[in-house]
């Protein structure tokens, strides 16, 4: 070999050691530790509730509006019902379609925002215009517009809920893809003449990961909270069920007489976004700093 | 710089006729008889004839659209249908009392927003940044509605009755009662602050270590004149955008507040109309909530463009 | 105010600036970053001062004006400016001494300018002689601005309300220079830092920024530190040169002693990395034997509706170095681009080893694809952050000639001939330095056995020192018989690597020839100006090794005893 007289590196330097990945980086802030102990109390609630809660949420146990009955620790609502027992149940639903309604939008973001920025042209144009059309409406009057037709349908509200995150989420990945295919390795591999799914696939998608997760947080904090409004709103699980947004509903107009039945739901709901808000930001902070290139 | 308002303002007319499409399609023209849908249980042969008749059910559907469209531009939106009353009649008082709402909460809001946002960045990584962070992240994922209950039941329930949990006042003219505007008002400008500061603080940092700060301050310029004069401009422009969008969501975000609060705007109108399946009120106040929201956002681009001065004054 | 108070120590007075012992060190890490530095300027000379990238020179310019980035802090030292000390004094009076004391030039003034501000606020506001500050108005009184008018005149610029009125925008790179110049000298400071103010600007325009910063030193008799990394302008520049090296002064002396008998060794790698322009004592040029392996005919390319590139023809042999030179502009990566496959929309024909490549990649057999490799600009951005080196060889690798018997023995022997070992075959390129990034780019690309290697600038983004290793390397790509396209806006590089040049001006070809011929006799006035403007200096105490085969001497981070 020609390279005998260049100076190179000793035979086998330890490697410098890789900085941490998204998670790794994000668990080291404090607040995505707190994020995580929240939401998973929430979680458990939720989960484990069904099989704690001492009587059925749908049947009444005793006299309505009432706190203090013996056996009942937060007593029970306008129709008579254990407004624990019901706050047991009610998680599980809202929780299950807040993430099934996120996790669709940004894959399906995810898919429009990379063909769009790589592929550019009439697409790009087409898929941006068809998205600013979505965005121009708020997420919330969309769904209600749309619902007080068809009527309220757990399908109907992942779809609504995951479309518009879609669009949203589908502007934040055309700009990262933008970001990602400036650099040359994505023309290096157009020179060898790389298909271009797979240039997609494997050259941008892993780039553009961290921005997508952090997505995914926003988007789940937001689908709790907009599903949690439509309960609210009527619109959302319709009675008898036991949903947290529902019980607000429910018990809003008897908040001076019982306000367990509003203040348990409320609570948990909040519990719920603030603790996913505070691992987004852990995520996007660990996110920064990684695109920065520093270590925190 | 003519030529891209121009653009702006072609595609915010072209996005509003989408929507018009959207709402129009969604409400009426589904498959099926849109009567018998809306009408559901109460469907007799009178009332089905007469809706059929007001809804132009009769026509093809571009017609239907046409005259429809057409009805908008002179305010006739046709008869509320749960009310017995012209829509523009039924909604004009609450669209002001809406208006009074959001306008109070903006003009609380952004002032508030933006100079938190500018401390903070001042402040950075001190306490009062990490508190202000903190308080944002909390408020920011909390849904609106949630922070007006509790609100309600800190403020209005309990030992501290401060304030109405629920507005009693009439439509006609809400800004009579100021206590009972105190609540919603403080919802809503909880809910639309964080985005702002959190923004002003990103855009004021960013300004602050860019490098023509340093170079002001590398000159000898005082600390004031370097804040004032070279960042705190270049730091607003990308904030204004932000601050568009967080009123243009104003007009969709009272929808649950005066849910909450039984406030007599557009927002409790829609909810009632959906009760009752009042289609025309249903019609008319997505469309008017997603025309607010399409020109604020216009507004805020036009404001931004104008506020560049790289397109202002057109280069070389 | 700080004005001239006598000279504390047995100063010189014609010192205007002193350092001594100065300690920068990072937080919350500690890690001095720049450590007992001591320097000394008279007026009316200019410090050199030249280090690679990390050396520190940076956070020491900064810290002439008692100024730290975020995260460190000044913790020992002292500086005096015309024996008045500037550490240890309150923010204000610190404040009041910038700008009359001492004035900073900026390396890109494109950012250092406020986008948002009329030349004229950010000028006259420069001189600190406004009302109480914060009332609005910069103090904007004639006086000051005939003070502006004179400055702008002095650095070549206009001076009338239409030119004051403008925002930094509007300026181009070489004017939005001289608006900073202008800014520095405008309230007579003592000391002006200067941090690579020519990066990013041609070569013309930088001799013409350069020549105005030594005349306005000598008119003003004011000190000047000169931050660089490039020799070739210290050179040219300097009274003094002090070389930095992670974090010291190795080496400090008048320029004419420095440059003809370096003591440090790193001084000396140094400069034997610098390529020097050579404009005689090439060899004569031999007879070319054979067919062109590349062969460019009327090449025509646009973007839009403007023509980038005009009758371009251009021949590359095998074994064959061919230079691009241009500036930037000049329509030289379009042209790299057109050859690879990556830019579409060209007229015109390519031929490679007698066949028509198609203009688009896409449009090429794998054969033709993998026999023309391409290599990028940038290190830091040609490579997936994603993937192990091995992954980046061996895709593809795999893609253009199909699933190796032995994949290990591809990923190693490329390794092996861009001169990294093997174990590099298991990281990520966050664990690799700049020159290693471009050395795995480069095996990446010759993993396939290319016969034509297309390089865009590619050391531009590297120090000298990893350049004269980078170029080292191509040469002995080009023994065993590659040819290369070797892009670049550097002229001085040309006459140490390739055999033939094409001058690209303004999308045409202006000169082409050998390289002798073309660097001692050049025909068109744009390649004499290039010549003429681009600043050289000669090596006495050694040849460059660029022009040999010649073993750099190992740095040792350990000073020599002195």
């Amino acid at each position: 070999m020609s390279t005998a007289t260049l100076e190179t590196a000793p035979a086998d330097p330890p490697a410098p050691r890789r900085r941490s990945g998204l998670l790794h980086a994000a668990w080291r802030h404090g607040r995505t530790k707190a994020g995580v102990i929240i939401v998973g109390l929430v979680v458990v609630v939720a989960i484990a509730g069904p099989f704690l809660s001492p009587y059925s949420p749908t049947e009444p146990v005793g006299p309505p509006n009432s706190t203090g009955v013996e056996e009942s620790l937060f007593g029970t609502d306008g129709i008579g019902r254990d407004v624990f027992s019901r706050f047991l149940h009610g998680g599980y639903t809202l929780i299950g379609i807040a993430v099934l309604a996120a996790l669709g939008g940004v894959a399906a973001g995810a898919v429009i925002g990379i063909v769009a920025g790589y592929l550019r042209g009439w697409l790009d144009e087409f898929l941006m215009r068809t998205n600013d059309m979505v965005l121009a409406f708020p997420q919330l009057v969309l769904a209600l517009l749309v619902m007080s037709i068809i009527g309220p349908q757990v399908w109907l509200i992942v779809l609504l809920i995951g479309g518009s995150h879609a669009s949203r989420v589908a502007r934040v990945a055309r700009e990262a893809t933008l970001k990602v295919i400036e650099q040359d390795f994505i023309k290096s591999a157009e020179a060898i003449g790389l298909p271009r799914w797979r240039i997609m696939a494997t050259e941008i998608l892993p780039n553009i990961s961290s921005p997508l997760l952090v997505e995914l947080g926003l988007r789940i904090t937001y689908s709790v909270g907009l599903i949690a409004t439509l309960s609210f709103l009527g619109m959302g699980l319709q009675p008898p069920t036991a949903d947290w947004g529902l019980m607000i509903n429910e018990n809003r107009v008897a908040v001076t007489v019982q306000p367990w039945a509003v203040a348990l739901p409320v609570g948990a709901v909040a519990l719920l976004t603030i603790g996913a808000n505070l691992i987004t930001d852990g995520l996007s902070r660990a996110s920064i700093g990684i695109d920065r290139g520093v270590e925190e | 710089m003519t030529r891209l308002i121009l653009q702006r303002l072609f595609y915010g007319l072209l996005t509003l006729f989408v929507v018009s499409l959207v709402v129009f399609l969604a409400t009426q023209a589904l498959p099926g008889d849109a009567a018998r849908a809306m009408l559901g249980r109460d469907a007799t042969p009178e009332r089905l004839t007469a809706l059929r008749e007001q809804l132009n059910l009769n026509d093809p559907v571009a017609v239907q659209y046409g005259k429809w469209i057409a009805g908008l531009f002179v305010l006739n939106l046709g008869e509320s249908f749960a009310n017995a009353m012209p829509v523009a009649e039924y909604l004009g008082p609450r669209v002001s009392s809406s208006v009074a709402l959001m306008a109070l909460a903006a003009i609380v809001a952004t002032p508030i927003a933006v100079a938190i946002g500018a401390y903070s960045a001042l402040r950075r990584d001190r306490a009062a940044d990490h508190a202000t962070s903190m308080v944002t992240l909390i408020t920011a994922a909390v849904p609106e509605f949630a922070v007006g209950i509790l609100l309600v039941l800190v403020f209005a329930t309990g030992s501290l009755q401060l304030f109405p949990a629920v507005f009693a006042g009439s439509s006609e003219a809400v800004l009579e009662s100021p206590e009972q505007l105190v609540l919603p008002v403080a919802t809503l400008v909880i809910a639309v602050s964080p985005p702002i500061i959190r923004m002003m603080r990103a855009s004021m940092i960013e300004v602050l270590e860019s490098e023509y700060v340093q170079q002001a301050r590398l000159k000898g310029l005082p600390e004031r004149t370097v804040i004032w004069r070279h960042a705190a401009p270049n730091a607003i422009g990308p904030v204004a955008q932000v601050i568009a969008v967080q009123l243009g969501w104003l007009a969709g975000g009272v929808v649950a507040i005066e849910f909450l609060f039984r406030f007599p705007g557009v927002g409790m109108a829609l909810m009632d109309a959906i009760d009752n399946r009042d289609i025309p009120v249903i019609q008319a106040v997505t469309l008017l909530i997603a025309a607010i929201y399409i020109v604020v956002n216009l507004l805020a681009d036009i404001v931004g463009l104008a506020a560049n001065p790289k397109v202002r004054v057109s280069s070389r | 105010m700080s004005n001239q108070q006598p000279a504390n120590s047995g100063n010189n007075e014609h010192t205007a600036l002193e350092v001594d012992g100065l300690t920068v060190v990072g937080r919350p890490s500690d890690v001095e970053i720049i450590s007992g530095i001591t320097l000394r300027v008279r007026r009316g000379e200019i410090l050199g001062l030249v280090g690679e990238s990390g050396s520190g020179k940076t956070t020491l310019g900064l810290s002439l004006l008692a100024h730290c980035k975020r995260a460190t802090e000044i913790t020992a030292g002292a500086i005096s400016l015309s024996g008045t000390p500037l550490l240890g004094r309150t923010e204000n009076e610190v404040r009041q001494m910038r700008g009359r004391s001492v004035a900073y030039i900026p390396q890109s003034p494109a950012s250092a300018l406020n986008p948002a501000l009329r030349l004229r606020t950010q000028l006259s506001e420069a001189l600190h002689a406004g009302p109480a500050p914060g009332n609005g108005t910069a103090g904007d009184t004639p006086r000051v601005l005939d003070r502006v008018r004179e400055v702008l005149r002095e650095v070549a610029l206009p001076d009338d309300d239409a030119f004051l009125k403008r925002y930094p925008h509007q300026l181009s790179g070489g004017q939005q220079q001289r608006v900073a110049i202008a800014m520095a000298f405008i309230g007579y400071p003592d000391l002006i830092v200067l941090d690579e103010p020519t990066t990013g600007l041609d070569v013309t325009t930088q001799a013409h920024v350069l020549q105005t910063i030594r005349r306005m030193t000598r008119d003003y008799g004011t000190a000047g530190v000169y931050i660089s990394h490039d020799m070739a302008v210290v050179a040219d520049l300097a009274d003094d040169i002090a070389v930095m090296y992670q974090g010291d002064v190795v080496e400090r002396g008048a320029a004419n002693d420095v440059l003809a008998a370096p003591q440090h060794p790193y001084t000396a790698r140094l400069l034997r990395a610098v390529p020097l322009l050579k404009t005689g004592g090439h060899a004569e040029p031999e007879e070319e034997p054979g067919d062109a392996l590349l062969r460019v005919r009327g090449l025509q390319a646009n973007y839009g509706s403007a023509p980038v590139l005009q009758n371009i023809d251009i021949d590359v042999r095998r074994g064959q170095c061919v230079a691009l030179l241009g500036e930037s502009g000049s329509g030289k990566t379009t042209l790299s681009r057109s050859v690879v496959g990556l830019h579409h929309r060209f007229t015109g024909e390519v031929l490679f080893d007698g066949e028509a490549l198609a203009p688009s990649s896409y449009r090429r057999t794998a054969e033709q694809r993998r026999r023309v490799q391409y290599i990028f600009q940038n290190p830091y951005e040609a490579l997936n952050p994603r993937k192990r080196v091995r992954d980046l060889i061996l895709a593809p690798y795999i893609h253009l000639a199909g699933q190796p018997t032995d994949p290990d023995a591809v990923v190693h022997e490329a390794l092996e001939r861009a001169a990294l070992p093997a174990a590099y075959a298991e990281r990520f390129p966050e664990q690799l330095s700049g020159g290693e990034r471009q050395r795995v780019s480069i095996a990446r690309a010759i993993a396939t056995k290319p016969d034509l290697l297309i390089c865009d600038e590619i050391t531009s983004a590297l120090d000298v020192s990893v350049q004269a290793e980078i170029v080292q390397l191509l040469r002995n790509l080009q023994d065993d018989g590659m040819a290369l396209l070797f892009v670049t806006h550097n002229i001085a590089l040309v006459s140490n690597i390739a055999q033939k040049v094409a001058v690209l001006n303004k999308g045409e070809i202006v000169e082409y020839g050998h390289v002798g011929t073309v660097m001692s006799d050049p025909r068109h006035s744009y390649t004499r100006a290039l010549i003429a403007d681009t600043p050289d200096f000669e090596l006495s105490f050694s040849e460059s090794p660029l022009h040999r085969t010649i073993q750099a001497p190992p740095v040792k981070a350990a000073p020599r005893a002195e």
